[in-house]
């Protein structure tokens, strides 16, 4: 069975807590909260006033430039307030908060729950209507998906690459799109291959979840989808890691940054991004919502919620009891990438495909001790760096030495610190200098162009 | 009880690998060479072992406690394992406080000056066992106390060195088996590589360093005993693996972690050159037993090795 090449590690999966939970749809919040960032690239501008009436699909942010997303509102009602409130990270951003009176969707809307399969748009077209809906990858990159599809002059797209991997422990919303929305997914995965010109698609799924990929297979047969094939994968973290996924498919390695997939003939889009690109260019339905898992073993009760953006975290927790009692992480994500929430009353936005709780005995980081230089870390490492190397080049601030040893090409798995049995925040220190080398290079950059 | 969040940077789950948790797979894997070595050669085996283990504790404990005034290491269970080592590298005849004095050096000289566990540049046991073997040959080399039917006083590596034909006249079973002359944690070939198989199993140790080891030198010796003719090409090589500290050093020294390169290529380089000196001292050099010199070499080479030879970068050809 296929795998990446190089580096990874097999935590433990925690998918049955909610993997057997079906997508549920929630009494819509009587609040909701807006971040005008919600993507990667320039914040969208608010196009609304306070006191402004507005419909659940109707436009609240126009997107700050080519890489950036439009923002719609996910309810109807009256926006109450344009202010920057801090996010769960506690960081400020502009949002808009809309008080929800009734569920009024702007007309155009379809809303009907028949599948559309039929799609004769030309790819400018779809890219269009994928940008006007506000697309952006829903894995947790947040990358606007027009952009992605918008391939650059010179180069060609040989083949779509379908992210159904959903390798970051606990985490079940991919999953669930799969076993439940199949049917969506593959007309979506039509249309991005439409719209990128390739007759080929690869849908990555790995082998813990073996229900889903005889669900795609069925569906495909029984729907005669032509050209999508279903690439069953050795479980192996981070298999979902962009370069890995394209790796174990295709056997192509990416270049090092700033290479794209794009230079392998491949883009790569996420299962449930599909779904979003459905709806958005056969419904014109904007991304206003999304499937978010909420689990952990601590909780009352585990659950996939359909989950309109803005809405609170408190929210969506009350309906599983809350959050227990004692030191607990609440994490934006999953265990190995997510992204620790500091102030649950802040909303999920596009990215967010889960929330993982983690009592405090789960998520202790242990006490660190010297390191004793077992290479734990390098046989581990999927992009072939030297974590243990890396750290303490970031420690003693030696950011050029860092460049040498590539410590751009990190993509943050935590491989590393996971496997390290001295416990050291080996990741936290490579973070640091990743961070620094980057921003040194972009002043070169801009130095050497004056 | 209220609630209380708490934050960090991810990863937030760890798999649960532990220091001591890999120092103690060590000492299991050693069990089974200790057990046979006390069932062939007598209870001072484990006497010769408990004086070793005890006292490179207890210098560390006193060198922590003493002279650095911090948290002593000896949790992480690598003293035990530098004693148990050191042991295993000792004729079992040897005064108990030579014993001692080898602890000095080992935990003393060969890991606490540089810093302690992880940032000594040789193995703490065979800094212990070459100073003892320089200053105290005499004892270093009296194997009389050794199996009782062996050949007279020496091992079958310094016999053989002068007369390589008596390779056909032994037995490698018996080889295989535990009846070897030589250190105490030598003479069972089979039970170090159980304790092999095992540290492998766990993933404490890789295939790399022992395996390339292991191929240069009987790769080396097939060819020097094809140059003497009949079976020495399959005998000599076979000889020169089960004998001495071949497996002892290749299984449980080479592999130490902080004197062995990071990279698996690097590995495989740091096994070849030991492979290689090994059977250069034992063919040409003054001692009929190279294993401890050619692994304190390449100790010496590995940051070198660190420095120039790198992992595969993904995405490079």
């Amino acid at each position: 069975m296929k795998t990446f090449p190089i580096g990874g590690i097999h935590p433990s999966d925690n998918k049955e807590w909610s993997k057997d939970k079906s997508i549920e749809c929630i009494d819509l919040p009587n609040e909701v909260m807006i971040p005008m960032i919600q993507h990667i690239g320039a914040p969208a501008t608010p196009v609304v006033q306070k006191g402004d009436k507005v419909l659940t699909g109707q436009l609240v942010g126009q997107a700050g430039g080519f890489v950036s997303a439009n923002i719609h509102s996910p309810i109807s009602g009256t926006v109450t307030s344009i202010d920057s409130y801090p996010n769960g990270q506690g960081q400020r951003l502009t949002m808009v908060v809309i008080k929800r009176e009734g569920d009024e969707w702007v007309e155009s809307i379809d809303r009907s729950t028949e599948l559309k399969r039929e799609c004769s748009l030309t790819p400018a077209e779809i890219i269009a209507k994928i940008k006007d809906a506000g697309v952006v990858g829903l894995g947790g990159a947040q990358f606007p998906t027009h952009v992605k599809l918008s391939i650059p002059d010179g180069q060609k797209a040989e083949m779509l690459i379908v992210n159904g991997v959903e390798c970051e422990p606990y985490l079940t919303s991919d999953y669930r799109n799969m076993m439940e929305r199949a049917e969506m997914m593959l007309t979506g995965i039509e249309i991005l291959m439409r719209a990128i010109g390739v007759e080929r698609a690869l849908i990555g799924v790995e082998n813990n979840k073996p229900d889903a990929i005889a669900h795609l297979n069925e569906v495909i047969a029984r729907d005669a989808y032509r050209g999508i094939e279903v690439v069953p994968l050795k479980m192996r973290y981070p298999q979902g890691g962009e370069k890995q996924l394209i790796a174990a498919l295709t056997g192509r390695q990416v270049a090092p940054p700033p290479a794209l997939p794009i230079s392998e003939g491949v883009v790569v889009s996420n299962a449930s991004t599909a779904i979003a690109v459905y709806e958005a260019v056969q419904k014109n339905k904007p991304l206003i919502e999304r499937v978010v898992t909420i689990t952990g073993k601590s909780l009352g009760s585990t659950h996939n919620f359909m989950t309109r953006f803005g809405t609170s975290l408190d929210y969506l927790l009350s309906f599983s009891g809350g959050l227990p009692e004692g030191d607990v992480k609440v994490l934006n994500g999953g265990p190995m990438m997510g992204r620790a929430i500091v102030d649950t009353s802040a909303p999920i936005i596009k990215g967010c495909s889960g929330i993982t709780i983690l009592s405090g005995a789960e998520a202790a980081r242990g006490k660190e001790s010297a390191c004793i230089k077992c290479a734990k870390c390098v046989s581990v490492c999927p992009m072939g760096l030297e974590p243990y190397l890396l750290s303490r080049l970031a420690k003693l601030q030696k950011w050029d030495v860092a460049e040498e040893h590539n410590t751009i090409d990190c993509i943050e798995c935590g491989c590393c610190s996971y496997t390290c049995p001295s416990n050291l925040p080996l990741l936290d220190y490579i973070r640091i200098g990743k961070q620094t080398v980057m921003a040194n290079i972009r002043s070169r950059a801009i130095a050497n162009k004056k | 009880m209220a609630t209380k969040l708490f934050a960090s940077h991810s990863p937030h789950i760890h798999g649960g690998e532990k220091t001591h948790r890999i120092m103690l797979d060590v000492v299991l894997a050693l069990i089974p060479a200790l057990a046979v070595s006390t069932y062939v050669l007598g209870w001072r085996v484990l006497f010769i072992t408990a004086v070793a283990v005890v006292s490179c504790v207890a210098f560390e404990w006193l060198i922590c406690r003493f002279l650095l005034k911090r948290r002593s290491t000896i949790c992480d269970l690598s003293a035990v394992v530098t004693g148990v080592l050191l042991a295993f590298n000792l004729p079992v005849g040897i005064p108990w406080w030579i014993v001692v004095i080898g602890a000095l050096v080992a935990i003393g000289i060969g890991k606490m000056t540089f810093g302690g566990l992880g940032t000594n540049p040789f193995n703490p046991a065979l800094t212990g066992r070459i100073f003892l073997l320089i200053a105290y040959p005499v004892q270093m080399t009296d194997w009389t106390t050794g199996v009782p039917d062996a050949l007279s006083g020496s091992t079958m590596l310094a016999d053989v060195k002068y007369a390589p034909e008596l390779v056909s006249s032994l037995n490698f079973t018996e080889m295989l088996g535990g009846v070897m002359n030589g250190s105490m944690g030598e003479i069972s070939a089979i039970a170090l590589i159980l304790g092999g198989l095992y540290l492998l199993w766990r993933k404490v140790i890789s295939w790399h360093i022992p395996v390339s080891i292991l191929a240069t030198m009987a790769i080396f010796a097939a060819s020097v005993g094809a140059s003497y003719g009949g079976a020495m090409i399959y005998e000599f090589p076979l000889f020169h693996i089960l004998a001495g500290g071949a497996l002892l050093g290749a299984i449980y020294m080479a592999t130490d972690y902080s004197t062995s390169p990071m990279t698996h290529r690097g590995m495989i380089i740091y096994g070849v050159g030991i492979g290689l000196l090994t059977m250069i001292i034992r063919l040409w050099g003054a001692y009929p037993e190279g294993m401890s010199f050619a692994i304190f070499i390449m100790n010496a080479a590995t940051p070198l090795i660190n420095k120039y030879v790198r992992p595969k970068r993904f995405g490079t050809k």
